[in-house]
């Protein structure tokens, strides 16, 4: 166990654990922050997403040792009052089902937004393709992704 | 047309103000009375056997509805309330929804399956939105002197239509809830209606984009702790030794304890749980069949012509029907099992204390987690609580009580609150999966081409009887045998969404067109027929709405330009399923050597729209669900382990596979017969159809990407 000194959100946060703990347990299980979801463990899902310094990163597969001093950004603090152009696309679009998927799937979308604030559709569907969404809202997630690109 | 319903006014309670002083009306949404009862009552309604579900209006005009069902993204949650609010004449921007907590002692269907909420709630939600608002109306034409006939409402607002006075609902609630309950409420014209079919957003929107807890896993306690159990890795052994001491010595670790088949390693976090796990050492021994799909291919296959079958449905004498055939047809399709990998795991709160029970978690049947609790330690079921948190998909998976119950029974060998929690590979290894089955279709033709026979027999794994033998086409052909076969194996199955359906019925609907192609007709016209047969001259029980069948068809030939088009290949598919009808055209174009499937129109018959939104989520997502496993899904053992373990094996299908989505609703006023399932058994039929127009190839085996057009 050791401490590690984390910034996220904007906060500096302190966890006791292990060097090998992911990135997603340490903001789940001891800094109270479950808006980023466990789907695969495996990076394969993308339901974990966070940003590190404004990269998507799959939190599930990073070690919290790795992180260093980069900034952590997650679902709760993408926006202070959850009006990120890609969060209110995401409701005008209604496109949450089941809903679990989709802190997931917003981060990734504001991640690649930020880099490439007018992507062509083929860059939308090759980007958003690494998450799963299980319930298939997958229209518009593509949607939304398209219309946040209109507002960005 | 308005209806007038009466409500049973031995169920009523007395009338009495909420301290707030506002409006509460209880009603009990799985009362075996199909009106529902209503009442009046003051809360708090959670300790109320009567009543499972209410509606409040407080003084600031806040309308909050509780919404029983549980929520997995069927959109209930939202749908339930626009009812409510709809003969309520609320102001919907002023609607809070709550989920209620399990409240089944007396009454059923507190759940979500079968896609059967909506149906079964519709007119008793309705009059309890109509209830209160005729207490509103009572209420503000005592207010102002004047006949209650001569006022209206719109919008959260009762108003006097001679003088145009308003009073708004939040004014008149205190009042509202000291007037008489009405013995008759009219419901509205459908006509009227101004939320009920429109395009409304999910109520959960702004919790779920900014991340809120809202699911089973996001449920912390000060003081809980974190257990994975490990399971047999393969169906059919049991645990014959553990050695837990190294795990045991492991930072975080409480306990290791063994029960029934499952080592729980207990923690104080996840991560530190998931690590000590690996270091458990168990042994394992055989305790049953050990199978492998191997051997599973060859038992379905055998099973067909020797296993012990089950007559479904009998009509007239297809043994002469087949020896005077002109023409016999004949198909074999094969399924392999499903696993329902919602994006949630598996996972359950449990804290079993000496006076009580307490659950949390996400289940499709909250009712069931609590009975089987209650069966497991030998208590009352009035000693539990259970708490429903929003689901992260369930298709059909949450509605076993397995892991609610093992987190109880862990609870109570620990005696300590404790969240169980399974990993993507436990829920993909750990059983319920959709069962693998075999179908060996046969059909006669006469010498004018008309199907005079029609053979069905399916074996299944653990699947009961896999036929639905009363579905299309059965009334409509003279001679007609349908059988089931059962395999018991080690290897558990349950409910998969649309259960069984969502593999008859692409082996169905392609062997119809096969049919179809063998006749020399086009697969609609031939649908057609066989329907117009069913009508004038039915063989059998009809348990089917051929009108409502009919008029699918139809709207999804229209719509899909059905005939008329170059450069794609069209593939039709109509099923019927729970209660509703759904047509689907899909279309196929080439592409280097290999069918890209480039649309798909799906015309549903669901009765009355609730949400637009809502319904158009649940038919595309259904067939992004049908066509994705169509196309990927598999589970196969060896050994009696499964050899998908997580997503990088168990293929999903991603947001490149999708195929455009046409969605068209019939609007002929009947009731709801709900839409959570029923688009989704087309869907394999319409894209194998269409695989067959362009290229000439029949689909038999799922999933559909090992087939030969699929390979390079
Ligand atoms: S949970 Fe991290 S990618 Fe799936
Ligand atoms: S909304 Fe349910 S998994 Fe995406």
């Amino acid at each position: 166990m050791a401490i590690f000194k984390l910034q996220i959100n904007g906060k500096a946060y302190e966890a006791d654990v292990a060097a090998d703990t992911p990135l997603l347990w340490v903001l789940r299980d001891h800094l109270g922050l479950t808006g980023t979801k466990y789907g695969c463990g495996i990076a394969q899902c993308g339901a974990c997403t966070v940003h590190l310094n404004g990269t998507a990163v799959r939190s599930c597969s990073l070690p919290v040792s790795a992180i260093k001093n980069a900034a952590v950004t997650t679902i709760e603090g993408l926006s202070e009052k959850g009006d990120h152009p890609v969060q209110l696309a995401w409701d005008e679009v209604d496109v949450p089902q089941c809903g679990y998927c989709q802190a997931g799937q917003i981060m990734t979308a504001a991640a690649f937004l930020k880099k490439n604030p007018h992507p062509t559709s083929e860059e939308i569907v090759s980007t958003m393709n690494g998450n799963i969404c299980r319930c298939g809202a997958y229209h518009r997630i593509r949607e939304a992704v398209t219309l946040a690109s209109t507002k960005i | 047309m308005s209806t007038t319903n009466t409500t049973s006014r031995r169920n009523f309670l007395k009338i009495s103000t909420l301290t707030s002083g506002g409006l509460i009306l209880g009603f009990n949404l799985f009362s075996s009375d199909t009106k529902g009862a209503v009442a009046v009552t003051s809360a708090p309604l959670e300790g109320n056997g009567a009543f499972n579900s209410y509606l409040s209006i407080a003084g600031d005009g806040t309308v909050t509805i509780f919404s029983p069902n549980p929520e997995l993204g069927q959109n209930i949650k939202t749908s339930f309330p626009m009812i409510v609010a709809e003969e309520l004449d609320a102001d919907w921007t002023k609607v809070k929804v709550e989920q209620a907590l399990l409240d089944t002692s007396k009454y059923d269907r507190q759940l979500t399956g079968g896609s059967g909420a909506v149906p079964h709630s519709w007119m008793r939600l309705r009059n309890a939105g109509a209830t209160a608002r005729n207490l509103l109306i009572q209420a503000a034409a005592a207010r102002w002197g004047v006949r209650p006939e001569t006022c209206t409402t719109d919008n959260g607002v009762v108003i006097h239509t001679t003088t145009g006075n308003k009073l708004t609902y939040g004014e008149l609630a205190a009042e509202a809830s000291k007037m008489a309950l009405p013995a008759d409420v009219k419901l509205k014209d459908r006509k009227d209606f101004k939320l009920i079919g429109t395009a409304v957003k999910n109520v959960e929107n702004n919790n779920i984009i900014t991340g809120k807890p809202l699911f089973g896993l996001d449920f912390y306690r000060e003081g809980m702790l974190f257990a994975m159990l490990q399971r047999p890795p393969a169906f059919g052994t049991k645990i014959k030794s553990v050695d837990a001491t190294a795990a045991k010595a492991m930072p975080g670790i409480i306990d290791v304890v063994t029960f029934k088949n499952n080592v729980a390693i207990v923690g104080k976090s996840t991560w530190e749980v998931n690590k000590a796990r690996k270091a458990v050492k168990i042994e394992y021994e055989k305790d049953g069949a050990i199978e492998s799909t191997a051997d599973h291919d060859k038992l379905l296959s055998g099973l067909l012509d020797t296993g012990k079958a089950t007559v479904q449905r009998k009509d007239g004498d297809v043994d002469a029907a087949f020896k005077n055939a002109a023409k016999v047809i004949k198909a074999e399709f094969q399924c392999p099992f499903l696993s329902h990998s919602p994006m949630e795991p598996m996972n359950f709160f449990a804290h079993v204390r000496p006076d009580g029970v307490e659950l949390v978690g996400p289940t499709q049947t909250p009712g069931r987690a609590r009975t089987d609790t209650a069966k497991l330690l030998g208590i009352p079921e009035e000693k539990i609580t259970l708490q429903i948190t929003r689901l992260g998909g369930g298709f059909g998976r949450r509605l076993k009580s397995d892991y609610a119950t093992e987190a109880a029974e862990l609870s109570s060998i620990i005696k300590a609150p404790v969240k169980v929690i399974w990993t993507k590979e436990d829920d993909m290894q750990g059983g319920s999966y959709r069962p693998a089955v075999r179908y060996r279709f046969e059909a006669a033709l006469d010498a004018s081409e008309n199907l005079v026979g029609y053979k069905l027999k399916g074996v299944g794994i653990n699947a009961g009887n896999c036929t639905r033998e009363d579905n299309f086409p059965s009334g409509a052909v003279d001679n007609l045998l349908i059988e089931s076969v059962e395999h018991i194996s080690p290897i558990t199955t349950g409910a998969w969404r649309a259960p069984i359906t969502n593999f008859l019925a692409f082996a169905e609907q392609s062997f119809i067109d096969e049919i179809a192609a063998a006749a020399g007709k086009d697969p609609v016209q031939f649908r057609l027929g066989l329907l117009a047969k069913a009508k004038s001259k039915p063989t059998g029980a009809i348990k089917y709405n051929i009108d409502r069948m009919e008029a699918v068809i139809k709207m999804a030939a229209e719509k899909s330009g059905w005939g008329t088009k170059k450069n794609v290949s069209q593939g039709f598919s109509v099923y019927f399923s729970h209660q509703s009808y759904v047509a689907q055209v899909c279309e196929v174009a080439m592409e280097s050597g290999k069918p890209a499937i480039k649309k798909v129109y799906a015309v549903s018959d669901c009765g009355q729209v609730i949400n637009l939104s809502g319904a158009r989520q649940q038919v595309i997502g259904a067939i992004v669900d049908g066509m994705g496993h169509a196309m990927f899904g598999k589970i196969s053992f060896k050994d009696g382990a499964s050899e998908q373990k997580n997503y990088n094996n168990y293929r999903l299908i991603r947001m490149k596979e999708i195929p455009e989505v046409e969605t068209y609703f019939v609007d002929n006023g009947i009731d709801p017969t709900g839409l959570g399932e029923p688009a989704l058994p087309p869907t394999g039929g319409a894209i194998a159809n269409a695989i067959f127009k362009a290229t000439g190839k029949r689909l038999r085996k799922q999933p559909f990407i090992e087939e030969e057009v699929f390979k390079a």
